[in-house]
């Protein structure tokens, strides 16, 4: 029922892209996110189109697979897509009544689009090769240095490998309990909102009594084994880089200065 | 023999087309003769749901596609009690959630007293009053502020009305065992063996027509377990209600079923009276589920040349058994 979600999800393969550090993946996300907003030129798109299908090949997660992570942006790219045709001032194409629709608002509407896309593309590879708890890992040892400036880091990395974690987990109990009442008789689809919301009582009540529980149950596991935050903590598989790391780093160097001549040579389009 | 008695109350006369007051149309006995009744497949009673070549699969579309059903088959009849066993994983709770049409099979189908449920229109909702499922830990459902309304919200659900729902419910709190005093309490204050009975009663009001239970005395002392287990027990005497109870315990499935189906990787092995089932000793044993216990008493009592009957399951029977050998 709800197992479409794949956001935070880890797809099992053995490829190239799994097998990489998670920190070189994550470092090359976010140098991916940035090649994508310095220039906003039909050329270079093309190559962060090239790159991320020659990334997605090299994963062998299906390409139908990313697709799926990206239905939840849909309602957020149909809202910015409008906004940007109707509000950018230009030459206007037809209006509705006063409000105009613009050529140039065409054009940056597409652009943003596939901007949001790619962006929403690139991190679900990222997402989908790398294991929440190697993910966390990799924030926590790069964020090490801020440990100087009284950051908690472990605490905020263990955090969130828990909130990962659980994700999973609570999605199956909410499929578990909404099979449990539909068994009983109970109805999601039908009725108005506020029939449809009520509806859930009987879904969110048990759900939060199960998320209460095993969070007791999780704190008293970690208690009884003597957890007391990061100090002199150690790692049964620490992050060491690899000479496959070092080749991704080139990759991306040379795709990140290919988009910078690109861009210099052919300039922004004008917005 | 306690086992044979018990089954003839439902035989017979049940041949006739389900009436809404079946229910109540129960005493009238006939009496089989216990030889009859081991042989399934000339059982006279009518069938209620058949399960025709069921095949399921998780996470299709993906590299990790796995086959939890593969081509499974079978008959319930109306007042069976049946015993599904079958490791962990082996796809016991994926079938049974197909009885009541929570989930789809890739291809096979059920049908319920002749009706294809997984046909376009059919009413699935009602479908799910008639067989009532009970999930694995059932006490994990439970959400109202009393008993006593938690166990209204299936009844109200399939459209009783509230006088009719309270009605119910409160027969049902009665018949699962609970005492008078828990009517009004929050469900999250009993004990673990009363909240998984209020979690039965929930499904019980529906006044299903097959009650499915999955693992109901999971994670229970032993004194809930047998408790639970009887209370299932005393409920197939009072209506032609069939029963179907899944667990792993051989135990549990030897005492209380007249007929177990055994599942194993997604495949139905054995389908068969308890005798017949758990004479399949040594395949059973291969595949890591246990015979009762009695039964490796009684293996061994021959192997020291006692002359005894092996194919023994309850402890009542071993104890004749073994006071006839001795004589």
């Amino acid at each position: 029922m709800l197992r479409d979600i794949t956001l935070g999800q880890y797809y099992q393969a053995e490829s190239t892209i799994h097998r990489l550090d998670p920190r070189t993946k994550l470092i090359i996300t976010f140098v991916y996110l940035i090649s994508l907003f310095i220039y906003t030129n039909p050329y270079v798109f093309t190559l962060a189109a090239a790159f991320l299908i020659l990334v997605t090949l090299l994963s062998k997660v299906p390409f139908k697979y990313i697709l799926k992570g990206l239905k939840p942006i849909g309602f957020l790219l149909l809202f910015t897509a409008v906004m940007n045709i109707f509000f950018t001032g230009g030459e206007v194409i037809f209006s509705v009544w006063k409000i105009e629709a613009t050529k140039e608002g065409v054009q940056r509407a597409v652009y943003m689009s596939v901007r949001l896309i790619f962006l929403v593309f690139g991190s679900n590879i990222m997402t989908l090769t790398t294991t929440p708890t190697r993910l966390t890992n990799a924030m926590e040892s790069l964020m090490k240095p801020l440990s100087v400036i009284k950051i908690p880091v472990h605490e905020i990395a263990m955090m969130m490998s828990i909130a990962l974690r659980f994700i999973p987990i609570l999605v199956d109990e909410m499929d578990k309990i909404m099979k449990a009442q539909l068994a009983r008789g109970a109805d999601f689809e039908s009725g108005n909102i506020i029939k449809k919301t009520k509806s859930l009582i009987p879904v969110l009540v048990p759900l939060f009594i199960s998320a209460f529980r095993r969070a007791n149950d999780l704190a008293m596991a970690m208690e009884a084994r003597c957890y007391h935050g990061g100090k002199g903590r150690t790692q049964m598989k620490p992050l060491r880089y690899a000479k496959r790391d070092v080749a991704a780093f080139l990759v991306s160097v040379v795709y990140m200065m290919a988009v910078i001549m690109i861009g210099h040579y052919t300039g922004s389009v004008k917005l | 023999m306690l086992f044979f008695k018990k089954k003839n109350k439902e035989s017979g006369i049940e041949s006739a087309p389900e009436t809404i007051s079946a229910e109540r149309d129960k005493n009238s006995e006939t009496d089989l003769s216990a030889l009859e009744k081991e042989n399934s497949s000339r059982d006279p009673r009518v069938p209620l749901l058949v399960a025709d070549h069921l095949v399921y699969e998780y996470s299709r579309g993906t590299n990790q596609l796995v086959r939890a059903l593969d081509d499974v088959s079978f008959t319930i009849r109306k007042g069976e009690f049946i015993g599904l066993i079958g490791h962990t994983g082996s796809g016991k709770s994926t079938l049974v959630q197909h009885l009541n049409a929570l989930l789809s099979p890739v291809s096979g189908t059920v049908y319920f007293n002749g009706e294809d449920v997984f046909e376009k229109g059919y009413d699935r909702k009602k479908l799910r009053s008639k067989v009532g499922l009970v999930f694995q830990y059932p006490e994990h459902q439970l959400f109202e502020e009393t008993v006593f309304a938690d166990v209204c919200f299936g009844p109200k659900n399939i459209g009783m009305s509230r006088k009719q729902a309270e009605l119910t419910a409160y027969e049902t709190i009665k018949k699962v065992g609970l005492p008078d005093e828990c009517f009004y309490q929050s469900p999250f204050d009993l004990s673990g063996g009363q909240k998984r009975r209020v979690a039965i009663a929930g499904v019980l009001a529906m006044k299903p027509e097959l009650l499915v239970l999955d693992e109901p005395t999971a994670g229970l002392d032993p004194k809930g377990r047998e408790e639970i287990l009887t209370m299932i027990d005393s409920l197939r005497s009072d209506g032609d209600m069939a029963i179907v109870l899944v667990s792993h315990s051989m135990e549990d499935v030897a005492q209380y079923a007249d007929r177990i189906m055994v599942i194993e990787k997604g495949k139905k092995l054995f389908d068969g009276t308890p005798h017949e089932v758990f004479s399949h000793i040594k395949e059973l044993d291969e595949i890591g589920l246990a015979a009762p216990e009695m039964s490796y008493v009684m293996r061994d009592l021959k192997k020291a040349g006692i002359d005894v009957n092996t194919n023994i399951l309850t402890v009542s029977e071993a104890r004749d058994e073994i006071l006839r050998a001795l004589g």
